[in-house]
């Protein structure tokens, strides 16, 4: 299954690049959604050896909550804020998608340095792609003004640790896993609540005027 | 292999306009319009060569040379690109940049000959052309960077020659990458829509075509042919690297490749109906992509 998993590494990659490129906020948001989608597909296929319940039961929550139950969320929220379609960077999209070709060269750097213990021959993408997918989160949570774009910033994220995750640890740490999706489905809850209340309160979203709080 | 090489050029000289009539087709479909003839192009050019041309008393050799100059790199460049498993007619190692500076002369002279008039509109289409050339190109050179690199071979007959051979599974990620990037830089340099739109008339928004107003008659003519040349060489390029066809027979190989090439204007005439036309901001933004997925296919490869 090595070169189905290395394809998926590719599609995330070119999702990373989507997430820095793309201009409008529902597009965004599929981008991410659509992640969650193949880190879902990544799981299946990483266990295809020995498919278990468990396993299955995992792809199949995460595909549902990352795919669609976060989105529609976060589209509520959104709707409910009334915010502009646009996202409104720090960093211009152009520099933000040659930043992500820097990003994606520290992290196949790191990829080489950091090889899967065992298993990870024929996928020398996976570490890389999942270093690259953490980074881009961080760089979307530094760059992009928006409340959504920091939740959608901290998704990416945590897609990053599920994707390492999955593929170099296996199945040992599948409720982990479930704890984990459990902590990301609070807090998008919470944070979609938050972006409404800001909303409320101050009649937009940036987070960038937050900081005019600290007096 | 001598003559299926001639054949190749020859298919190019004759079938080459042909393409933009395929996409005018295409796009009068979509529309539920009857459309032009499928061989207008022909009909035009063949209408321009037997005018005379006009020149401006401002304009100097330069104005003269564009027209000329642009032809005869896009011919050159038609004997570089092989197609369907005959090689180019001139084939080296490095000839990839040899095709890229090919392309590259074709605009300067191109952008020059605009510059030349004096007119403010042609400055600002000059200005647009080579802001845009100077992300397209070195996706383009990237991309082929990245297949070089695949297949081991600096020369296109090398690349395109040992694709077909190579394991799909290994091979599929890496060129899926590269054609999706080349035909960014297809759509580009050509002129095609979510970058510029071929039929546009009102001059503060267009880019290839505002270069070219006031060249007339015969000049006119090499330039709408250079054009089409151009969109068979990028075409031909493309459709070798994104379905290496191969049957075992040469002339099969041939017409398929040819085939593939059709194939790719009736996607663009797709592509032209269902998409707007870009705002001019965003299309750095767009040329920067093909820039990412050419700098990810070739990074890819880093083991």
């Amino acid at each position: 299954m090595p070169v189905f998993i290395e394809m998926l590494m590719i599609v995330l990659i070119l999702l990373d690049v989507v997430l820095l490129g793309v201009s409008r906020l529902g597009a965004f948001v599929r981008a991410v959604a659509v992640q969650g989608v193949v880190l879902g597909a990544l799981t299946l296929v990483a266990n295809s050896g020995n498919l278990t319940l468990r396993i299955a039961a995992l792809a199949a929550v995460s595909m549902a909550v990352k795919g669609f139950l976060f989105p529609v969320m976060l589209e509520r929220a959104m709707r409910g804020a009334g915010v502009r379609r646009e996202i409104e960077p720090f960093v211009s999209f152009v520099t933000s998608m040659a930043a992500c070709i820097v990003m994606l060269g520290v992290s196949l750097f790191l990829g080489w340095r950091l090889p899967l213990p065992d298993g990870g021959a024929g996928m020398p993408l996976v570490v890389p792609a999942a270093i690259l997918t953490m980074l881009t989160g961080l760089f979307i949570l530094v760059t992009r003004k928006k409340a959504v774009t920091q939740v959608v910033g901290y998704l990416t994220f945590e897609n990053g640790i599920y994707a390492f995750g999955v593929v170099a640890v296996g199945e040992v740490n599948a409720i982990i896993e479930f704890g984990v999706l459990l902590d990301v489905f609070v807090a998008v809850f919470a944070m979609g609540i938050a972006i409404y209340q800001i909303n409320r309160e101050f009649d937009h979203i940036d987070t960038d005027h937050l900081s005019m709080l600290k007096g | 292999m001598e003559f299926a090489q001639t054949i190749n050029i020859i298919a190019g000289l004759i079938l080459a306009p042909l393409l933009s009539g395929v996409i005018n087709r295409v796009k009068a479909l979509f529309a539920g319009r009857t459309g032009q003839p499928l061989l207008q192009p022909y009909f035009d050019v063949w209408k321009l060569l037997r005018k005379g041309a006009v020149y401006s008393s401002t304009t100097t050799w330069v104005f003269k040379a564009g027209p000329v100059v642009g032809l005869a790199s896009a011919l050159a460049a038609l004997c570089l690109v092989p197609a369907g498993g005959a090689g180019g007619f001139f084939s080296f190692e490095g000839d990839i940049f040899l095709l890229a500076g090919l392309l590259a002369l074709m605009r300067f002279f191109t952008v020059s000959a605009a510059l030349d008039t004096g007119s403010a509109f042609e400055g600002m289409g000059a200005s647009r052309e080579v802001q845009f050339s100077a992300l397209a190109e070195p996706a383009l050179l990237l991309g082929l960077a990245a297949a070089a690199r695949k297949t081991g071979s600096v020369s296109l007959a090398g690349i395109l020659g040992a694709l077909p051979q190579m394991n799909p599974a290994d091979a599929a990620p890496v060129f899926a990458l590269i054609s999706v990037a080349v035909y960014l830089v297809f759509l580009c340099e050509n002129a095609r829509i979510p970058v510029d739109d071929p039929n546009t008339h009102l001059e503060l928004t267009m880019i290839h075509e505002v270069m070219v107003l006031d060249h007339s008659g015969p000049d006119f003519a090499f330039i709408t042919y250079g054009a089409a040349l151009k969109m068979w060489v990028l075409g031909s390029l493309l459709a070798g690297l994104a379905a290496p066809l191969r049957t075992g027979f040469l002339w099969a190989d041939v017409a398929a490749a040819a085939a593939v090439v059709f194939g790719l204007a009736a996607v663009t005439g797709v592509v032209e109906s269902t998409m707007a036309r870009l705002k001019m901001v965003r299309v750095p933004h767009l040329l920067m992509g093909a820039l990412v997925l050419s700098a990810v296919a070739y990074m890819i490869m880093l083991r």
